[in-house]
């Protein structure tokens, strides 16, 4: 029996989840003896006032959108992948090996082989962690948390060895070919003659994003392999019954999850930085957690929730100038409230919600 | 002797470095052991280590900070609590949280507080440990190997370290030979059983948060009051993910957790004494080799290639009465 | 003690148990409808019915595993609350559930000792309960060495250490669910054994079982549940295994299947010598040989647990097996790549597996994504080397629904929505319409309401007569005696022996199911 109508399942149990965390992380702003409607405000005027805010939310969401979708892939697959983290930096490396090996002509050609350096690179340090709990029963979680610190260690190796730009002081690659660079919104918009912020970072990643959205959609509900990865995370006892390897199904699917993540450094590494640095990752790998249970593990949702991110994170960069009392880490509350409240409190809202609804049902019968 | 004592010395510090681990290591001893998986250990250590600092500065009590870092992780272990046993939602999804929440909160409200970034202001006098000369010491300093040993090695330490150590055969005695300890166990092995048994599934688990609140808010207090003098952002630096890892090593059981920690302690020491290793002019052992070193070493154990590292078998699985 | 001394009123022949008026609902499903029985003291009372007609259900609530929505417990003619299994163990009753509430890790004594500890410290409470395991032992037959593992005790081992759990708890009432569903036939002859020990002991004894021979054998007084509610209690001297069946199924059960001879035809799967050892080590089928010929139905009968599932599993491509398994004459593989679901499907074996619920469907699934599960690598399907046809799939499966009578016949409900007949439909549809040339049958009717049954009996009898092989599992012998036209009997991994429906009957196949064949003398 469905207690719930499909809409309340999906639109208005995350909506109320929301409003609960923004609820509690407005009693923190209260609590610094700041007004918490000017913070969303100056948030939101930070995010969407202006097309440079436009512009980094866009870049923002992109990385979201990337890490949301990672984590989303293996979660179908009943596989929690909290190395996004790892994943993307490690796949930062092989865009950056990629980028640095030639002398690129132009970025329609470097692209591509760029996302599958990257692609390659991520899937790699998912796809042991899948092989380890395949084919040893390691388990996931924990070997991805292993894997994310294993990552930067050895991203700290390589930026002070061999990848090391040596003409600089910093852990940082060599700048790549000027042939690679990714055109911006402002570069790309000018041509129709649309003004937008030469400052700002977003580019042509956004748009590959949202192709990397739809093509997990039809990943997961129009191929077989998206049917054997959504009946094995369903009920791996009747996928094993149906003839579906749950070898095939962790590994593929963590492969998938990673190269995704690995995306992120297409928009950050080629994208923005146009070098390799250690700490490009900053936290998305994880944000993708909160996308992935926020758009309720739905390439539509996940963009709906990676674009509501990217303006938070955003909105809190823009909060240094207009409210300095608050740091932009009350993004970070927000984000581990709505973590909170969509994914481990699910049932504080949803139980009763189903109960009113059985009533409601039994009322009109 | 110059080699005896850098040896010491190296050790000494590898004591230090250990102790939040392990009391973090414990807390989620006691986490796990009751069925309710702790990857929250690292925030929970975080807004301890937070409270602890700010509480020691204005009071200038150090054990005033001690429980306001308990008090603080105490919290955080609830809300874990709550979304796990109460609302039976993922416990994984909730650590996760928790994590976010720490380095959120103690930014927002170190900055708020002090303006500094989220660092708090550098803690003197009463508002931090210091180390304890244990009688004799200077005594036994003139005798030469035991002598040092003792000065060095065992003597001269903060008060919590003892604590910790002492924490150990501690909580062995309560896992292995109370009744609590038996009912603590049996709950995170099969939970059904013990419901049947006439015990609360919930009240138990609550129990084991409550503890493990308790120890990780003390391994947070050592971080920002005995092991600095203050604390900075992010300070805990995946202590708690150490932590896990050392558990998970020590296949869940306490005396071993503090040989991991201490192994892993030794390693963290290593790295901060002697970055580069030179082996014998062939080849140098990176920085970054023996700080990944614990994660290396846990993903070869839980791969089962040395040894086999298994888990209380109701851990991660909320309890939901079965129909 | 309060109370029951001081109350001069407290009759001693009040019944040891009485339930009033007990109802309970899980969501939209009502397990128990207003429910009243009486249990008198020093009896072994049986309560009987089909699965899932709320016996485990009631018991439980009489423990404090549930919480009744309405009603009161009696015990000893005391009301009393029982909101937890604390307030139950206190009451005096003891409960052995169907699947064990054992650590498996833990010591037997430790098992034992659990919730009833003897203050905070274990070792008196330790030493105390070995003193009186051995006392326990020596008055019930209840041997068990008090520092085993239980992970390391055979199940009628674990079963004595949850009965000795109850009796340590100094239990009056025990309360025992499916208690031989898992023995084997000497162990629950043990089990008999110490349950009549208890009862000269004056201890009162519930029993919930679906087996007639049990009721008939050990019970007193049997009350009779079926669908949620009561419907009859009996001295079981006035009553028959008949009478009693009639009553739990609510009519005449006249399971006979208008079926034709059947036209036997050419050797359809082969098995040799086949054996199976489980993921713990532990050899469940031991060496067995079987054939299915074409146009026939072997019935394969048994009590659960003796190497059906297995053999099922390693015909379905999920269990990997030694020996020899031909179908048409061609061998399959049974350990190597080709020993997967997707190759036995492609060799023409469909298999309607035990449970539908958690291995034949995805109960998230909407009814259309089900139809093409473990199929959805066929062409048929496919729109283009990448995607798959959902449209052609949601056409095929409306055909099906509506040839196999699903309903509600709408393919975009999920399966978990459809009632357990019109799930297994689905099933059934999916499997029988391939055209397979062998067919795996488990339990094609638990859990299914009687109008389903027939309908389900009927598709596998034509697919019967189209000339395919079929193996049907049933631990249903009746289901048995009325589909198969030939029957094999497994025991402890073992076909005990073969039988033609017409020449046997439901003892001399109930023995084989015991191990015993009297043919050719014991096993």
């Amino acid at each position: 029996m469905n207690a719930m109508p499909r809409w309340a399942d999906i639109i208005l149990v995350p909506f109320i989840n929301l409003i609960l965390a923004f609820f509690v992380a407005g009693l923190v702003v209260l609590a610094i003896g700041e007004n918490p409607f000017d913070m969303i405000y100056f948030m939101v005027k930070g995010a969407l006032g202006s097309t440079s805010g436009i512009g980094f939310t866009l870049y923002y969401a992109t990385n979201y959108i990337f890490t949301g979708l990672a984590v989303a892939v293996a979660f179908h697959a009943r596989l929690f992948n909290i190395g996004g983290e790892g994943q993307a930096g490690i796949a930062g490396i092989g865009v950056a090996i990629v980028l640095l090996a030639f002398d690129w002509p132009h970025w329609t050609i470097a692209m591509p082989f760029a996302i599958i350096g990257g692609a390659a690179f991520g899937a790699l340090w998912a796809a042991i962690p899948g092989y380890l709990q395949a084919k040893r029963g390691s388990h996931i979680v924990v070997t991805t948390i292993m894997f994310n610190f294993i990552g930067a260690a050895l991203l700290g190796y390589l930026l002070n060895g061999i990848l090391k730009n040596p003409d600089l002081q910093n852990a940082e690659s060599r700048a790549f070919p000027t042939g690679a660079h990714l055109p911006t919104f402002h570069e790309m918009l000018a041509p129709l003659g649309i003004e937008f912020s030469k400052s700002a970072p977003a580019n042509v990643s956004f748009i590959f994003a949202l192709i990397c959205a739809v093509a997990v959609y039809f990943l997961l509900w129009r191929t077989r392999l998206g049917y054997e990865i959504r009946s094995f995370g369903h009920n791996e006892r009747a996928a094993t019954y149906a003839g579906i390897s749950s070898v095939k199904v962790i590994i593929v699917a963590m492969l998938i999850s990673g190269g995704l993540a690995g995306m992120l450094a297409i928009n950050v590494v080629m994208g923005e930085q146009e070098r390799l640095i250690a700490s490009f990752v900053e936290g998305a790998g994880f944000v993708g957690i909160a996308v992935a249970l926020m758009g309720r593990s739905h390439p539509f949702g996940i963009v709906l929730a990676a674009l509501l991110f990217g303006m938070l994170n955003q909105g809190g960069f823009e909060l240094l100038w207009e409210m300095p009392a608050i740091s932009k880490e009350m993004v970070l509350v927000i984000q581990a409230l709505s973590i909170l409240f969509t994914g481990a409190l699910d049932n504080m809202v949803r139980v009763p919600l189903e109960r009113m609804f059985l009533r409601m049902k039994k009322g009109a019968a | 002797m110059d080699f005896v004592l850098q040896v010491l010395l190296t050790f000494d510090m590898s004591i230090r470095l250990s102790v939040a681990l392990l009391l973090a290591c414990l807390a989620g001893l006691f986490s796990e052991r009751a069925g309710v998986v702790d990857i929250g250990l690292e925030g929970k250590m975080l807004i301890a280590a937070f409270f602890a600092a700010v509480v020691s500065f204005e009071t200038g009590n150090v054990w005033l900070g001690v429980l306001a870092g308990c008090a603080a992780s105490l919290t955080f272990s609830m809300i874990h609590a709550v979304a796990s046993i109460t609302y039976q939602g993922n416990q994984l999804i909730s650590g996760v949280a928790v994590n976010f929440l720490a380095s959120g909160l103690t930014v927002v409200m170190g900055n708020a507080w002090y303006k500094k970034g989220g660092q708090t202001p550098t803690l003197t006098e009463g508002g931090r440990f210091y180390d304890i000369t244990l009688p004799f010491a200077d005594f036994f300093q003139s005798i030469p190997l035991p002598g040092p040993i003792y000065s060095e090695l065992i003597s001269g330490h903060k008060s919590i370290v003892y604590l910790a150590y002492l924490a150990v055969p501690l909580a062995w005695w309560v896992l292995y030979r109370t009744r609590f300890g038996l009912r603590l166990r049996a709950v995170g092995e099969n939970p059904a059983s013990v419901d049947t048994a006439g015990i609360s599934v919930v009240r138990m688990r609550y129990s084991a948060l409550i503890i493990a609140g308790i120890l990780c808010g003390i391994a947070g207090a050592y971080l920002s009051t005995a092991q600095a003098a203050g604390f900075g952002k992010e300070m805990t630096a995946g202590r708690g993910f150490i932590a896990l890892a050392a558990l998970i090593f020590a296949k869940w059981r306490p005396f071993q957790a503090m040989g991991a920690c201490l192994l892993f302690g030794f390693l963290e020491a290593i790295s901060n004494l002697y970055p580069n290793i030179d082996v014998f002019g062939l080849f140098t052992i990176p920085v970054q080799f023996t700080q990944a070193m614990p994660f290396i070493m846990t993903v070869v154990i839980l791969a089962g290639f040395v040894g086999k590292a298994i888990p209380p078998r109701a851990v991660g699985e909320p309890y939901v009465k079965e129909r | 003690m309060d109370g029951a001394n001081s109350a001069g009123r407290q009759e001693t022949d009040a019944p040891a148990i009485e339930l009033v008026g007990i109802s309970k609902a899980f969501g939209p499903v009502q397990a128990n409808k207003d429910i009243s029985i009486s249990v008198a003291k020093g009896a072994i009372h049986g309560i009987i019915g089909e699965n899932g007609a709320g016996k485990s259900t009631l018991m439980s609530i009489l423990y404090g595993f549930y919480k009744a929505d309405a009603g009161e417990i009696y015990i000893s003619g005391q009301k009393t609350e029982i909101p937890d299994s604390q307030a139950a163990i206190s009451a005096g009753i003891g409960m052995v559930f169907q699947h064990f509430k054992l650590i498996e890790n833990f010591s037997v004594v430790e098992n034992i000792i659990l919730g009833a500890e003897d203050g905070p410290m274990l070792k008196d409470s330790l030493g105390k309960a070995r003193e009186s395991l051995k006392s326990l032992a020596k008055e019930y037959e209840l041997n068990v060495d008090p520092d085993a593992l239980i992970e390391d005790l055979s199940v009628g081992h674990q079963q004595r250490v949850e009965i000795l759990k109850a009796l340590y708890r100094k239990a009056d009432i025990l309360i025992l669910d499916e208690p031989t569903g898992v023995l084997t036939p000497a162990e629950a002859d043990h089990l008999f054994r110490i349950l009549r020990n208890l009862k000269k002991e004056g201890k009162t004894i519930i029993l919930i079982t679906h087996k007639l021979r049990e009721i008939m054998d050990i019970t007193d007084t049997v009350s009779v549940m079926r669908r949620g509610e009561m419907t009859s209690t009996v001295n079981t001297v006035d009553t028959s295994p008949e009478d009693l069946a009639e009553r739990m199924v609510g009519r005449k059960v006249l399971l006979s299947v208008d079926k034709k001879p059947a036209t036997i035809g050419d050797t359809v799967l082969k098995i040799e010598n086949l054996r199976v050892i489980d993921e713990a080590g532990v050899e469940r089928v031991k060496g067995i040989s079987l054939e299915v010929r074409a146009g026939e139905i072997l019935g394969v009968a048994g009590v659960s647990g003796n190497g059906q599932s297995e053999l099922l599993a390693v015909l379905g491509g999920y269990m990997n097996a030694t020996g020899s398994i031909s179908v048409n004459g061609v061998p399959i593989d049974l350990t190597g790549r080709e020993s997967d679901g997707q190759s036995r499907r492609a060799r023409g074996i469909a298999h309607v597996p035990e449970d539908r619920q958690t291995e034949g469907l995805i109960m998230d699934f909407m009814a259309w994504e089900d139809i093409v599960f473990g199929y959805h690598h066929d062409p048929a399907f496919q729109k283009n080397r990448w995607l798959m046809d959902n449209a052609a799939i949601r056409a095929d499966a409306e055909g099906k629904m509506e040839r196999f009578d699903v309903r509600p016949p709408h393919p975009n409900l999920q399966a978990k929505n459809f009632s357990g007949g019109n799930q297994q439909k689905i099933v059934l549809a999916r499997e029988i319409e391939r055209n397979p040339d062998l067919l795996l049958v488990g339990q094609p009717t638990r859990g299914v309401d009687i109008g389903a049954i027939e309908f389900i009996h009927k598709q596998i009898v034509d697919l019967r007569d189209q000339g395919k092989a079929i193996l049907l599992v049933s631990v249903e012998l009746e289901e048995i005696m009325s589909l198969a036209d030939r029957i094999a009997v497994m025991f402890d991994g073992h076909i005990m022996g073969e039988r033609i429906p017409a020449e046997t009957d439901e003892r001399d196949l109930g023995l084989l199911m015991a191990g015993v064949n009297e043919q050719q003398g014991a096993a």
